[in-house]
């Protein structure tokens, strides 16, 4: 539908972004009786934002289910959470969020979404994530099919370029988009779902400086934060800090945007990881990888150029997931390094080192083995064997951004908290745009789409209510 | 870097030759292997997952086992026009056309899959052509044209032993070089792989057979892992697979209706026409009907199928097999409904006119695919057994 038709024309509540969280909001309202209206930034074929790139919800369970082992409870996802966060989270939120996860995920297969036992590499979330069948395009194939079924007008390429705020009422959206006239849209309410900016390189550069021309984006390039701006500016609340993000380290060659999952390199506990300089930075055995791999982003960002390199050698190789790209190879270990463009005489004297200060153990990637360093820093903990069998290998790492924190201050109703400490009028926010408020740092995985959804329903529900009176 | 191993090297839409098929079906496999989103709707994911590299024999297995659900298509977020454009259901179909085009005995019969719904239909038109003037010529005009009734009357259009001869040996030579390419097929599949080369046994062999037989007769990877394909569209459907049914079990039913009229009268000393109760023509008539839904539905789904992830190089193909078998299924029933008015004796000669088209072309067109799958998931039956993702 081209949003030139609505110029002018009035809904209950207008939802701005089109992925997990505002599409669980827009089926919510429209089911209430609001008459709604979906604004996605992208064209048809890239809707869903981050959504698409998903691939499981984190739920609370207290009995295992045909998709989940065991049982995971209320107390432990919340401890959880603190771990990661450091404490870094708003405690009534966020048990209200994982005591709503099971009815969510419930929810979301009432739309008829299926879901799969944990994937082939993620036995390690088997307990505690609910696999989407097909991945999260398959979410998000299912729930614009439910919008649809329900009533809701979905506008692609409408991306949200002006907010009429009246003090903290909203009053109407413009809409931009390719090449039409920007369009008019006003709504008894507002629910904003439109992501972070971590597709905004000139916001992200306010943070990191020139490092931010070297992160990639693993997802949708529409996360602008053009809507999270609007917010800011009319004075709603700001949550989270602005450097926060989920980042893991991917593979270098990966497109600026939109790699997604499958740019990951997985082969770091089974080797080391030099900077530009060939030199190593941080402990590659600390954990297991699903636990670790969502701090090497950070890590590779702190390195000069924002370059890492995981060399391994011919003993692993098919121990973890074959990456996308091939492997950098060489017969020897010099030779990679020019291959790299590392210092050849540096990378070998790291290899060595690293090599000599390898103790004798029984190597085993599935438990915290007792294969580790001695006198070497910084040590290799686990996993640690002499890299000597060739071919040697190298993958280059980049950060590659998830999502960003920064965000609007929601309340337990998902209603968006302006900056003098009122709530706003009829303005609720859902999704990475007001994550931060659970997660300060740190990243529990499957949570994002358990937030989105938890809160998409709960902000439907309240933004049809608010339409209506 | 430019990230050329992963953006396709040949345009998407561009028919493809051999080798630009193998590599662009390795390149999107490497993607999958990288991201195993899917691996719950299908075998094809869970076979991938078992390897690391993928040659030839690799693909031809993979392919064999796609059923062509799209499930992996609708639900990618690579699909096109993402600069990583995988689309899976397209470059597997055409992966399966050169599969069927080297495991073709007399190997030179093999050059009939390029452009396979023309060569069906002109060796279709021949065959016909030929029975018609062969019956104009060699018949009696009294049986051809006239109203001929009872037993015999069929019999004096094309003589009985000159039925059982022509078409016992197109059929005797179909299932030859079916059977051929089946166990070319299952030595060309999977070469290089972990587990080939070894002996594998008869206990697992026949559980595998027997595995491999239910997952076909209940098309069991038609259902997208539960809700059915994204056939024809994106929503879930089970649209495909029942037509695909009424159709496969239509065609098994007028075999069978063949096979208990050649016991009648060999067996049981009765001749043609049976009577319409009779249990031949039951099973013709039941069989009949699925011949004509089935294969209409089929048509009419592919009518409105999303194009995208359809292989247009596949398309004469499977038109010509679909309308071949609706052919023979109108034709059959036409025959029964005018069997005892003058239209008979010509009605009859274009059945079996059809008829011998469909068993002439059978191992040089879509029926192969049934014969190929079923060795793909026997084989699959036996990696799943004793093999461990990587």
């Amino acid at each position: 539908m081209n949003h030139n038709e609505l110029n002018g024309e009035s809904f209950d509540v207008v939802v701005a972004g089109g992925g997990n969280a505002a599409l669980c909001a827009a089926v919510t309202a429209a089911r209430a009786g609001a008459r709604v209206a979906i604004l996605e930034a992208a064209p048809r074929h890239m809707r869903g934002g981050n959504s698409r790139h998903t691939r499981n919800i984190r739920t609370m369970h207290v009995a295992p289910t045909d998709v989940l082992v065991e049982a995971y409870a209320e107390d432990e996802y919340f401890d959880d959470l603190m771990r990661v966060t450091g404490g870094v989270t708003d405690e009534r939120l966020a048990r209200m969020v994982i005591a709503q996860s099971g009815a969510a995920v419930r929810w979301l297969g009432n739309q008829g979404l299926r879901f799969q036992p944990a994937l082939g590499g993620t036995l390690s979330l088997a307990r505690t994530n609910a696999h989407f069948l097909g991945g999260g395009k398959a979410l998000v194939n299912v729930l614009y099919r439910a919008a649809e079924a329900a009533g809701v007008r979905v506008f692609y390429d409408a991306p949200v370029t002006g907010l009429d705020i009246d003090g903290s009422r909203f009053q109407a959206a413009t809409v931009g988009g390719s090449g039409a006239a920007p369009a008019r849209i006003e709504g008894r309410a507002l629910v904003v779902a439109a992501g972070g900016f971590e597709a905004n390189i000139d916001w992200l550069r306010e943070y990191w400086g020139a490092a931010a021309d070297n992160f990639l984006i693993r997802g949708t390039p529409y996360n602008r934060g053009e809507v999270l701006r609007l917010l800011l500016d009319a004075d709603a609340a700001r949550i989270g800090d602005p450097k926060q993000c989920h980042a893991v380290a991917i593979d270098g060659r990966a497109p600026k945007f939109d790699g997604g999952i499958v740019t990951r390199v997985d082969a770091v506990p089974f080797g080391i990881v030099v900077n530009r300089n060939a030199g190593r930075f941080y402990d590659e055995g600390e954990d297991f990888w699903p636990k670790r791999y969502a701090i090497w982003g950070r890590l590779v960002a702190a390195q000069p150029d924002q370059i890492g390199h995981v060399i391994i050698d011919a003993k692993p190789v098919g121990r973890f997931i074959p990456p996308v790209f091939p492997p950098v190879m060489a017969d020897r270990i010099g030779e990679l390094a020019t291959r790299l463009g590392l210092d050849p005489i540096v990378l070998q004297e790291t290899v060595s080192a690293f090599n000599r200060s390898c103790q004798p153990g029984e190597f085993d990637h599935n438990v915290l083995d007792d294969c580790r360093t001695e006198g070497l820093a910084p040590a290799k903990t686990h996993w640690a064997r002499p890299i000597d069998t060739p071919p040697f290998r190298a993958y280059s790492l980049r950060p590659g951004i998830t999502f960003t924190y920064l965000g609007v201050k929601v309340d337990a109703t998902a209603r968006m908290q302006m900056a003098d400490g009122h709530p706003s009028d009829n303005i609720f926010a859902a999704g990475e745009i007001m994550a931060g408020n659970l997660l300060g740092k740190g990243y529990l995985a499957g949570i994002g789409m358990t937030i989105g959804a938890v809160f998409g329903r709960i902000a439907g529900r309240e933004a049809a209510a608010r339409a209506r009176n | 870097m430019p990230a050329t191993d992963v953006t396709p090297a040949t345009s998407p839409s561009a028919p493809h030759e051999r080798a630009e098929i193998l590599a662009e079906a390795e390149r999107q496999m490497n993607i999958c292997n990288a991201c195993r989103y899917c691996e719950g709707h299908c075998a094809v994911f869970p076979a991938m997952e078992m390897r690391l590299s993928f040659g030839a024999g690799d693909l031809a297995y993979l392919a064999n086992l796609c059923h062509d659900c799209r499930a992996c298509y609708q639900h990618c977020q690579y699909a096109p026009p993402h600069e990583f454009a995988v689309n899976l259901p397209r470059v597997l179909s055409e992966v399966r056309s050169l599969s069927y085009e080297d495991t073709a005995w007399p190997r030179a019969f093999g050059r009939l899959y390029r452009a396979n719904g023309l060569a069906v239909g002109i060796i279709t038109a021949i065959v016909l052509a030929t029975f018609v003037t062969g019956a104009v010529v060699l018949a009696d005009p009294a049986a051809l044209w006239g109203v001929n009734r009872g037993v015999g009357s069929f019999y004096a259009v094309i003589p009985h032993n000159v039925m059982v001869v022509l078409f016992g040996a197109a059929f005797g030579l179909a299932m030859i070089a079916l059977g051929v390419a089946t166990v070319r097929f299952w030595r060309g599949m999977g070469a290089g792989v972990a587990t080939s080369g070894e002996n594998i046994g008869t206990g697992p062999c026949v559980a595998a057979s027997a595995r491999a037989l239910h997952d076909a007769a209940t098309l069991r990877y038609l259902d997208g892992g539960g809700d059915g394909c994204t056939y024809p569209g994106e929503a879930p459907s089970m649209a495909r697979r029942w037509f695909h049914h009424l159709t496969a079990y239509g065609f098994l039913l007028c075999f069978a209706a063949t096979c208990v009229a050649t016991l009648y009268h060999y067996g049981l000393g009765i001749e043609a026409p049976y009577a319409v109760t009779s249990v031949p023509v039951v099973l013709g008539i039941l069989g009949g009907i699925g011949l004509i839904v089935g294969p209409i539905g089929l048509l009419w789904l592919r009518h409105v199928a999303d194009p995208v992830p359809a292989d247009p190089g596949r398309e004469g193909m499977d038109a010509a097999f679909i309308f071949l078998l609706l052919a023979t299924s109108i034709t059959g029933l036409a025959l029964l409904a005018l069997r005892e008015t003058a239209a008979m004796g010509l009605l009859l000669t274009v059945h079996l006119g059809i008829v011998m088209g469909l068993f002439v072309t059978l191992p040089y067109g879509k029926f192969v695919h049934g014969f190929l799958r079923l060795a793909a998931l026997a084989r699959y039956a036996i990696e799943k057994k004793r093999g461990q993702a990587l």
